[in-house]
């Protein structure tokens, strides 16, 4: 069926989510296109109901309630059938919907070298919204046997085989092809279903790798991922992951069934469809951007720089079911180095633990807020850590070098993220969007993600990008009228300079304020400031270094002159220098996180 | 409003479990329904395939594998015993020949001309998954396994560690309040589960498992204690395979915290019963909890054990938080209380972090009246 975007005026759109199924009514006003309408219940994917339509029904159902339209038919109860098209009291044009229920798409993917090829199927996997449980390549220093008994203790819903460029190794690649037979893995869903094999490498062997796993595995052919040493090829890879994971995966995931026939436009995964939308607020704005989408069980982290996309998850990195893994990756002393209290480590931990059991529960005094929030700098530090590990320029490929090449020492592999061309960070999920003061979401970002020049800090405002991602793929222009006008919350911009040899309270820069509430001054060495500069405001800001080191994003010692916008948190001075770091002595980091969040106005407990 | 639930701990002295016990692959199953089984009656068999053996053949031989050529001596399905001759090839006048032989027996599953590799599948590996629990086969789901039905007492915890352990119900504490200490850990408490009260340290875990306990059922454990007994710390919230001496249930959480009188209550009256234990957690919505099942002393076949017997909750009734619906406190400041709730404010009400959520009033034991958020509290189930 063929949607035409000048018919709709009133979209559904539904995002499965592992915990919540959250329900979002678009509706097109004279003022241009809304959001208008959610709803939000327990995702229901998982016994004792195993039908994710139930979910979306309750959730739709808030959405009927809050908005007083009906929209689903009465009169049938056992599946979604909506009353279309919409009228004045009733009804709906179009329903789309997104998924991360069940724990997600979950792949493995394997390659001959890890640095090449294996890397670019975890990439091709990432970005089509995956979450890779492992990596498997000829030289990940594992015996043939390990490798065997991984394969077969994970329960992948597709495996990504690739290796060898076009006309390059053929005995590794089928030696891979090879270890996944006698693992023989089994897939999560469908106890029926021949677990899809996608196969993107050197396409010499394509037919002897097939002549190994057809007959066990779901096998599919697809264009080498990695051609050529210079370049990647991930687009078909991906293509065959979402129509793998729609064909193959979610039809047999409970209810989905019922889900897809829901809808005419296919069901994207949820980190898919952020994806989407990051990519495209990036490119009309023509800038770099990071994105983040911190859950309960999962961090997801986007990238546009330099016209690039990269996605990377941390599969066990998120604020409830995961919790106990943040502590564990971090260590409970980097937790603790965020609190402007002396904290006992024991009695934190056993908190942690306490919401990693319940974790649908909310802090309710401001020192258990406290506490969560300083899990998320540590989740989101570790998540962003991950990403620019993987966000990288292609490795192995040879480069022509000049003799100024060869002084930088400039090598193959470098990262994308240059954090001084990153003009906006956004970020998502509940600690961040639903922070109690959007002024501690600012601060949250700022430390952990140490933004480096000029950058513009946002939030999304209920959780929408997924919705409107899918939405997008109907209807572009209205997706990102309303991602403008309700979706991105400007939380303010951010002036962190980056200096070396200052010494502690010298001066860094001197600014000049020209706008609604005009100011001026001197940023010292360490000290982090902000001003008022109100949502929707925007002024010019004059910034004069005043030691030659100090780089605002023009280069060091270069003044700047900029429009800057205003946010929650308005204009964000951070003198504290990159990499940030934290005082070694417990009472001075107490004394500091004290001082920095009475600079963001932010609520200290009262003990 | 839209169906908004909150999902409790069940707690009841009777109730009809039913426990899908399902074979890892296709296979046999063993009884049929209505058979009556016990915990370690073996009721479906299955063969997993036996491990695929490469043999590098082109790789032994010094060879490429375009090479090999006429010199594999035998064919893909071909069973092979151990030391059979795989590949021979003959060096200068028939002499230095060099030969593969196979490892181990089996069936020649592939031979990849690309790598010259030969892979030889090992004999099958019986696998057999039993009852669980005292009850009665209530559904055959065939060739996969079976549903077994039990009725009699039924108790889930909040968090656990360690697999599947039968034992009789055997009371360590004089009360929910008091801590499992080493000096309450009986000489013979060898195959027992042992119900504790608030607390448990980790000198009282080892000295049960030093006595063969089966199981410890407490209130709850400190963070430091749960690493010490695991060895390593815990990282997501997936338990039940861990290689522990005993199993480990909490009712209540982290940290010294009563067991709750019902729970506490209940289990002294199970006393010296046969209890089916379980610590295998999986926090995700749809969580699995971990449990105790005590059958009655009968398997009353007759008294709705059948398919169905007992459904999921069903959608918009099942949870629904009223005046008077017992509950408990499951976060900070008030984690771990137990009382009723006395009122539901309609509005939304801002919280002490300045979030603007909806909350309960919730009468406290003690007779206090606090405002708790929804969210942070869990119903008493019976």
């Amino acid at each position: 069926m063929t949607v035409r975007p000048e018919d709709l005026r009133l979209v559904l759109a539904t995002d499965c989510g592992s915990t919540t199924t959250k329900a979002i009514l678009f509706e097109k006003k004279p003022e241009g296109w809304r959001q208008t309408f959610r709803g939000e219940a327990p995702t229901t994917v998982e016994a004792p109901f195993e039908d994710v339509t139930i979910g979306a029904r309750n959730a739709i159902t808030e959405v009927e309630e809050l908005s007083g339209r009906r929209i689903l038919d009465p009169a049938v109860t056992d599946t979604l059938k909506f009353l279309t098209p919409a009228g004045d009291k009733d009804g709906i044009d179009l329903y789309v919907s997104t998924s991360s229920a069940g724990g997600g798409l979950q792949m493995t993917v394997a390659g001959v070298v890890r640095t090449m090829t294996a890397e670019s199927a975890e990439r091709a996997a990432l970005g089509a919204g995956a979450i890779v449980m492992d990596v498997l390549s000829v030289d990940d220093r594992r015996k043939p046997h390990e490798r065997i008994a991984r394969i077969r203790h994970l329960r992948p819903d597709i495996v990504l085989l690739s290796g060898g460029i076009d006309g390059g190794t053929r005995e590794h690649v089928v030696e891979l092809a090879e270890t996944l037979l006698a693992a023989d893995p089994k897939p999560r869903f469908g106890r029926t279903l021949r677990l899809p094999v996608v196969y993107a490498g050197n396409k010499d062997v394509a037919g002897a790798v097939e002549a190994l796993l057809k007959e066990h595995f779901g096998f599919q052919v697809v264009p080498n991922i990695r051609p050529v040493l210079e370049r990647e090829n991930l687009g078909p890879a991906r293509a065959a992951i979402h129509e793998v994971f729609l064909t193959h995966v979610m039809s047999h995931a409970p209810g989905y069934d019922k889900l897809i026939a829901a809808s005419p436009v296919p069901i994207i995964s949820t980190p898919h469809a952020v994806g989407v939308m990051a990519e495209e607020a990036a490119r009309r704005r023509g800038i770099d951007l990071l994105a983040v989408d911190i859950g309960g069980a999962t961090t997801d982290v986007f990238s546009v720089c330099k016209t690039v996309f990269n996605r990377t998850v941390s599969a066990n990195l998120g604020m409830s079911y995961s919790v106990s893994n943040v502590l564990l990756e971090a260590g409970i002393d980097n937790i603790c180095r965020w609190l402007p209290f002396p904290a006992d480590p024991n009695v934190i931990q056993g908190c942690l633990r306490n919401k990693m059991i319940r974790p649908t529960t909310i802090p309710q005094d401001l020192s258990d807020l406290i506490v969560e929030q300083a899990v998320a700098r540590e989740a989101l530090r570790l998540a962003f850590l991950h990403h620019r590990s993987l966000a990288v320029g292609l490795k192995g490929v040879q480069q022509e070098r000049t003799i100024s090449d060869a002084f930088a020492q400039t090598a193959t592999g470098e990262s994308l993220i240059n954090m001084k061309d990153v003009s906006m960070i956004i970020g998502s999920g509940g600690v961040l969007s639903h922070a109690p003061d959007r002024r501690a979401a600012a601060l949250m970002i700022l430390d952990s993600f140490e933004p480096e020049g000029i950058t513009e800090l946002c939030v999304d405002s209920i959780f929408m990008m997924p919705h409107l991602g899918v939405f997008s793929s109907v209807h572009p222009d209205a997706a990102q009228e309303i991602f403008e006008h309700d979706c991105l919350v400007y939380l303010g911009t951010s002036v962190c300079p980056v200096f070396r040899k200052v010494k502690p309270g010298a001066p860094l820069l001197a600014y000049k304020l020209e706008g609604p509430s005009p100011a001026a001054g001197t940023l010292l060495c360490g000290a982090l400031v902000r001003m008022e500069l109100p949502l929707g405001a925007s002024a010019k800001l004059t910034i004069e270094p005043a030691h030659r080191s100090v780089d605002v994003g023009a280069g060091p010692g270069k003044p700047v002159e900029r429009t800057v916008r205003g946010g929650h948190a308005g204009l964000m001075l951070d003198g504290r220098g990159r990499p940030l770091v934290l005082p070694k002595s417990a009472a001075e980091r107490v004394a500091a996180n004290k001082r920095w969040m009475e600079a963001f106005g932010l609520e200290l407990p009262e003990k | 409003m839209g169906t908004a639930y909150t999902p409790g701990l069940k707690v009841s002295p009777d109730a009809i479990v039913h426990k899908t016990r399902r074979l890892p692959v296709k296979g046999t199953v063993l009884v049929k329904v209505g058979d009556v089984v016990q915990p370690d009656t073996v009721v479906a068999r299955a063969e997993l395939p036996g491990d695929l053996e490469t043999v590098r053949l082109a790789e032994r031989m010094g060879m490429d594998a375009d090479e090999l050529q006429g010199s594999v001596k035998i064919s893909v399905g071909q069973k092979v015993e151990k030391g059979q001759l795989l590949a021979e090839v003959k060096g200068f006048f028939g002499f230095f020949r060099t030969q593969v032989n196979a490892p181990s027996q089996g069936t020649v599953e592939y031979y990849a001309e690309v790598t010259g590799n030969l892979g030889i599948r090992k004999a099958p590996v019986p696998i057999e998954i039993n009852a669980y629990v005292r009850g009665a086969v209530s559904e055959v789901l065939a060739g996969e396994g079976v549903i077994v039905a039990a009725r009699g007492a039924f108790i889930q915890g909040i968090f656990g560690v360690g697999g599947e352990r039968q034992g009789d119900i055997l009371i360590a504490c004089a009360s929910p309040a008091d801590v499992l200490t080493t000096d309450r850990i009986p000489q013979d408490c060898a195959g027992k589960v042992l119900v504790g009260g608030s607390l448990v340290g980790i000198d009282a875990l080892n000295k049960a498992a030093e006595r063969k306990a089966a199981a410890v059922v407490v209130g709850g454990i400190l963070n430091q204690d749960l690493r010490a007994y695991l060895g390593y710390d815990l990282g997501v919230a997936i338990t039940g395979d861990e290689n522990v001496p005993l199993t480990l249930i909490l009712t209540e959480g982290f940290g010294a915290i009563p067991m709750a009188e019902r729970t506490f209550s209940l289990l002294r009256a199970l006393q010296g019963r046969g209890a089916s234990v379980n610590g295998a957690t999986q926090i995700r919505a749809g969580a699995m909890r971990p449990e105790i099942i005590v059958p009655h002393a009968a398997v009353a076949q007759s008294s709705g054990l059948g398919p169905g017997s007992e459904g999921p909750p069903a959608s918009g009734t099942a949870g629904l938080l009223a005046a008077g619906t017992p509950i408990r406190a499951i976060r900070e400041p008030y984690f771990g209380q137990l009382g009723e709730v006395a009122d539901l404010p309609p509005e939304p009400v801002r919280i002490g972090t300045g979030a603007v959520v909806r909350v309960l009033r919730m009468k406290l034991t003690d007779g206090r009246v606090v405002e708790v958020p929804r969210a942070n509290v869990e119903i008493i189930e019976r």
